[in-house]
């Protein structure tokens, strides 16, 4: 009885000490990222374009900011339609081929593919051909990352729908279409969303797909065929520089899009709960 | 005299290899309740499943005979099972809410049918939740969650969403067994007064219940009916000794 008692206790401490260990790193993060990060944000920040880092002026990241919008926001336009289509193929349509089943597992192992694969492979096929880095290229290789993620929610949430609301719609007479778009969706909308939030969670922050792809321009564009400025690659470039003025602007850079993931990612739990 | 409004001829349904239904014959009388009672996996669900063709969403699954109705053959492959679906309602076990509010779920139906109208739908969202007395309790919250009424509000809320389309026939699946003993009664009492409306099919685990409620009833054992007669012959003077022993409560 003793020994047991004793057993359990010591697992105890340790997985609260693995866990403490765990967030300890996890709020240092946070912290030192608020601490150096909230000093350098101004308004300037977000309405000026970079300046050379020995002006009078430090300048600013507006073009990354847009950039990184404009990237996102393509990846999503293109990610999320075939990735619903392909989970809602997965969940209702292929639930009973072989070829769902492959392109499932196959989906799972895509989810934690690592994202410089992909960067390189779109670099191939979009970059590569045309000579340049292209801001479509890296909104290409945002969307191919997310995509798996989003067929993977959207047939497990597709999935939870018990198969007894189909057959009632069915029973009324509604063609398979009707039955997923009207009654199967709207079921899973919240979950369905929440992978979306968390899909976008996930690609705000990736810098490897972006360097051979979209690259970074340290001017403002808005043309998809030239590079594309974004947040992420700005950092990994200004944080490496010797310059104090841009060693702050990517902490300041850091500091913004860590609380927007963050704020994203606890949005999409609380959506979950709710 | 009692009408024939659907007659099964030799009704054989396999589910792969398995073979699960073995020459049904009967008939389902008009403006009647029918219950097809048995113990668990004697085929009473998947012969109900045979008059809506709700096995053709899964593979693999055959019939061979014939379920007619009006003249023609339902099993028939260029039968349009949309167009049977629309004219024979089913209620499952659970109930089966739709995330929308109580009116839409009402609605869903007629909708589907192409009816657009307002003032039309919201009519016959009132006629079908009057008929499975409802109305009352949800008038003043159509606009509200479906799911937000209790059990038993959301079986006579599934049984009003078929009423609105105006069906021949409605198919209950074992539709009280999980409810409370009050809205049971409810419900029992609402199947009997929309005999004069629609014709009913029931599959019940409840004796007592196919005993109340229902004018014919069918014995299933093993896939075959084994008698099938007027209720209350079946409950006081079967003709087999194993229909007997089952309403007897001596196996199942």
């Amino acid at each position: 009885m003793r020994s047991r008692k004793l057993t359990n206790l010591i697992a105890l401490t340790i997985s609260a000490l693995c866990a403490a260990v765990g967030l300890f790193f996890l709020f240092f993060i946070l912290f030192d990222v608020l601490r150096n990060g909230i000093s350098s944000i101004n308004w300037a920040l977000f309405t000026q374009d970079p300046a050379p880092p020995f002006g009078d002026s430090a300048g600013g990241l507006r073009n990354a900011f847009v950039g990184q919008g404009i990237l996102t926001l393509v990846a999503v336009i293109i990610g999320v339609p075939l990735g619903m289509l392909g989970g809602t193929f997965l969940a209702e349509y292929g639930r009973f081929s072989k070829v769902g089943r492959v392109v499932s597992v196959l989906s799972d192992i895509a989810v934690s593919m690592p994202s410089i694969v992909i960067g390189t492979f779109v670099y191939a096929i979009l970059v590569k051909p045309l000579h340049t880095f292209n801001g479509w290229a890296g909104a290409a290789a945002l969307a191919v990352i997310m995509l798996p993620v989003i067929i993977r929610t959207t047939e497990d949430m597709m999935r939870l729908v018990p198969w007894t609301l189909r057959e009632a719609a069915f029973a009324l007479g509604a063609p398979y279409h009707k039955v997923i778009i009207q009654i199967v969706y709207k079921a899973a909308s919240r979950g369905i969303f929440t992978g979306i939030l968390l899909a976008i969670a996930r690609i705000a922050g990736e810098t490897a797909p972006l360097l051979f792809t979209s690259f970074n321009n340290n001017f403002f564009s808005l043309d998809m065929t030239e590079p594309m400025p974004s947040l992420t690659v700005t950092i990994y470039q200004y944080a490496a520089s010797p310059y104090d003025s841009w060693v702050q602007m990517a902490w300041a850079a850091a500091f913004v899009i860590t609380f927007f993931i963050l704020i994203l990612n606890i949005a999409g739990r609380l959506w979950i709960k709710r | 005299m009692d009408k024939a409004l659907i007659t099964v001829k030799d009704l054989n349904f396999f589910y792969g290899k398995h073979h699960a239904l073995k020459n049904i014959n009967m008939s389902v009388q008009k403006n009647k309740i029918t219950s097809l009672i048995g113990p668990s996996g004697c085929g009473k669900t998947t012969l109900l499943r045979c008059f809506n063709r709700m096995h053709d969403l899964y593979p693999n699954n055959r019939y061979e005979g014939e379920i007619v109705m009006n003249g023609a053959n339902i099993l028939a492959p260029e039968a349009d099972t949309i167009e049977l679906r629309s004219s024979m309602g089913m209620v499952f076990q659970k109930p089966t809410p739709f995330p929308m509010s109580i009116a839409d779920n009402i609605a869903y139906g007629p909708r589907l049918k192409g009816v657009k109208n307002k003032a039309i739908l919201a009519e016959k969202v009132e006629r079908a939740l009057r008929q499975a007395a409802l109305w009352d309790e949800v008038k003043d919250r159509l606009n509200s969650s479906a799911n937000s009424l209790s059990g038993g509000q959301q079986q006579r809320l599934v049984i009003a969403r078929a009423l609105a389309v105006d069906p021949a026939v409605i198919l209950f699946d074992e539709p009280t067994s999980a409810l409370d003993p009050i809205s049971t009664t409810k419900i029992e009492e609402l199947m009997v007064e929309l005999q004069d409306d629609v014709t009913i099919l029931i599959v019940t685990h409840n004796m007592q219940q196919a005993a109340r409620i229902s004018n014919y009833t069918a014995f299933m054992y093993l896939g075959e009916i084994i008698e099938m007669d007027e209720t209350n012959t079946i409950f006081t003077r079967p003709k087999v000794k194993m229909t007997e022993d089952y309403v007897m409560g001596r196996f199942g």
